[in-house]
């Protein structure tokens, strides 16, 4: 018995490639299920093709980015207030 | 007073004060039941007000009751029973003792239809909740907790100031929607804006929160600010300054939950931006804002207390709140990760959980009053809920590497209460009829059309997906974030510390100098005095003078005889 096999089976580098493949599967079902769902738009853009997809991704990349480079100024060592 | 005009958060106030005297069954039967009495009392009151009492020219209306207090004091009282049963196993009586004042005073602040009887349960809730912080009994918690009543004092004190202006320019107590654009009515809003957590005081909630024991802090994340969007819904409707007030606290909440480390503390910034969405929801003020509101406060409190619940049974049985040392969790805590999980989908408004039915109320507001960057606002604000809280809180507590820990799920009351709430998340995203019936207003919104719950999915499955493909740069380091807490926990102190010492040193100097000069004048006076006259300032000593003295009296004695 190998080390991967002791591994609890969601954690096994098969397990996780799998998982992988079906969330880019998924992805791809729901960005083309705008083919058949019309939505009824407020704003225009937001009835246009793949927009709440592209719409996530983008804003939340973003988010991350501007997490970091703020965590640059604001980031201090987890012991900073213990002389307090 | 009758059952009918008594009101029910007394009961737990009163309630609370016997939870010491008794024994261990008989306590848990109280921690059960007193919600649960709570809550048929709050559902037996006639709508109106009732319980006035007199008080110099003022009415005090401790009960009013309508759909929209009925609503928020329906959710405390279930919070407060499932709160307990996870909490029967807690220790520390002073703990239970405080949640329960706590909780009676913020239903008896729901119900007050008067400024003065709100702003007196609103100070028992400062109080009560810094000793939930406090009954921990460490030192650090000592601290934070004073931090904490400090912010809590300081905006009670501008409640204060606004209520009493506010009925010089009135003369009526009377609790009834206002606008801020008096000296009064701003200094109630600030007031209020300061228990929601609002900027700029905004840190003493992730500051305090995480510090609570593993069932305080599951209490303290329903009630403080929860009724502050009570009584901002009510006092304050279509405040517009509520919206950027609120978009900026939904991204505050986001980013610094995104930089966070300490598992409970991302969820208390999660908290900030829960409370944001609702904020700027009152802010947009049409029916549909907010009744999205009322809606979001009682599923938020479900399952955010789920998300702290199940934080606290990993704090219980580990004793560890890093994110940098748990992981890998799942597989001995199967049901707490499945409730966490459960509120974490809740929380992040997927499909068929309570935060769907709840939060798109507001966005679709948004998009009915024309605010279009305000709906894009939201919009990227619910993508980034499912960043930071819907899957980096259980990724890194259940998953992530192996931290190597095999602790097994909590004892039975703690999974019963996560499971309790769990059904209750997925209960009311399958039936939303049983909340919006209990709402304000009608409702006429359907969540559940295709093109919503589309669109939704995508949003969050590319939010998931931007999670994974930057989680590199999401790497937990051993690292807080400074707050706005810094100017007064570092800036300020520091610079007093500063300024006191230049001060010592000049005092010191001072003084030295003086005593120099002093020294000098003496010297030199008792120089020029020994030149002069050697005879005037020679120093005699005292015996001497005790003889002249003697010499003195007897020549009085003598002279005395002659004169009779």
């Amino acid at each position: 018995m190998n080390e991967t096999e002791q591994k609890h089976w969601l954690v096994r580098p098969k397990t996780i490639r799998q998982l992988w493949y079906g969330g880019f599967v998924l992805l791809a079902l729901l960005v083309l299920a705008d083919f058949f769902v019309h939505p009824h738009a407020s704003f225009q853009i937001d009835g246009t093709f793949g927009f709440y997809s592209w719409y996530g991704l983008l804003t939340c990349v973003g988010m991350v980015l501007f997490a970091k480079a703020l965590g640059i100024f604001l980031k201090r060592k987890d012991t900073y207030y213990d002389d307090e | 007073m009758t059952m009918n005009d008594f009101p029910p958060g007394i009961v737990l106030i009163l309630g609370a004060f016997l939870l010491p005297f008794v024994g261990r069954s008989a306590r848990s039967v109280l921690i059960l039941g007193l919600p649960l009495l709570t809550l048929g009392l709050v559902w037996s009151l006639p709508d109106g007000s009732s319980a006035i009492v007199p008080i110099f020219d003022y009415q005090l209306v401790f009960l009013r009751s309508d759909a929209l207090s009925r609503v928020f004091a329906t959710i405390f009282s279930i919070m407060t029973f499932a709160g307990g049963l996870y909490a029967l196993n807690q220790k520390r009586v002073l703990e239970l003792v405080a949640v329960f004042v706590y909780a009676g005073s913020a239903i008896g602040a729901v119900f007050s239809g008067d400024l003065i009887s709100l702003f007196i349960f609103w100070e028992l809730m400062a109080l009560a909740s810094t000793v939930v912080v406090l009954s921990v009994g460490s030192n650090l918690c000592y601290r934070v907790s004073m931090r904490y009543f400090m912010v809590h004092m300081f905006g009670g004190t501008l409640l204060l100031v606004g209520i009493l202006a506010h009925i010089m320019d009135t003369g009526t107590a009377a609790f009834s929607a206002m606008e801020p654009n008096s000296f009064g009515t701003i200094f109630i809003l600030a007031g209020f804006l300061i228990n929601a957590a609002a900027p700029p005081l905004s840190a003493w909630l992730s500051d305090s929160y995480p510090e609570a024991s593993y069932s305080g802090t599951v209490f303290l994340s329903a009630f403080t600010t929860k009724t502050a969007v009570y009584v901002l819904l009510r006092g304050f409707p279509g405040a517009e300054i509520l919206i950027f007030i609120g978009i900026f606290m939904i991204f505050y909440g986001i980013i610094y939950a995104l930089l966070e480390n300490d598992m409970r503390r991302i969820l208390a910034y999660s908290i900030v931006n829960q409370v944001g969405f609702m904020v700027t929801g009152i802010g947009i003020g049409t029916e549909m804002a907010l009744n999205g509101v009322a809606a979001h406060a009682f599923t938020h409190i479900i399952y955010k207390a789920l998300l702290l619940m199940s934080a606290g049974a990993v704090l219980y049985m580990t004793g560890k709140r890093k994110c940098s040392d748990l992981g890998g969790l799942f597989q001995s805590m199967p049901l707490t990760t499945i409730c966490g999980i459960i509120g974490a989908l809740s929380i992040s408004s997927f499909p068929l959980t309570s935060g769907f039915i709840s939060k798109s109320m507001i966005g679709q507001a948004a998009a009915d009053s024309n605010l279009m960057i305000v709906w894009f606002l939201l919009l990227a604000a619910s993508a980034g809920v499912f960043l930071h809280a819907g899957i980096k809180f259980p990724w890194f507590v259940f998953f992530q590497k192996d931290s190597g820990l095999r602790p097994p799920d909590p004892p039975w009351n703690m999974r019963l209460a996560m499971i309790l709430f769990s059904v209750l998340c997925i209960g009311l995203g399958v039936w939303p009829e049983f909340l919006y019936n209990m709402l304000p207003y009608p409702v006429a919104y359907e969540p559940y059309t295709v093109p919503h719950v589309v669109n939704m999915l995508q949003l969050l499955m590319f939010s998931g997906f931007a999670f994974f493909l930057m989680l590199p740069l999401m790497k937990r380091t051993l690292t807080i974030t400074l707050d706005f807490d810094w100017f007064y926990r570092r800036l300020m102190p520091t610079a007093l510390k500063n300024a006191f010492s230049l001060i010592w040193k000049a005092d010191h100097g001072l003084r030295h100098m003086f005593m120099v000069r002093l020294d000098m004048c003496l010297d030199f006076v008792s120089r020029r005095n020994g030149c002069i006259s050697s005879l005037v300032s020679r120093t005699y000593p005292a015996g001497s003078m005790v003889m002249w003295v003697a010499a003195i009296l007897a020549a009085y004695l003598v002279l005395s005889f002659f004169a009779y």
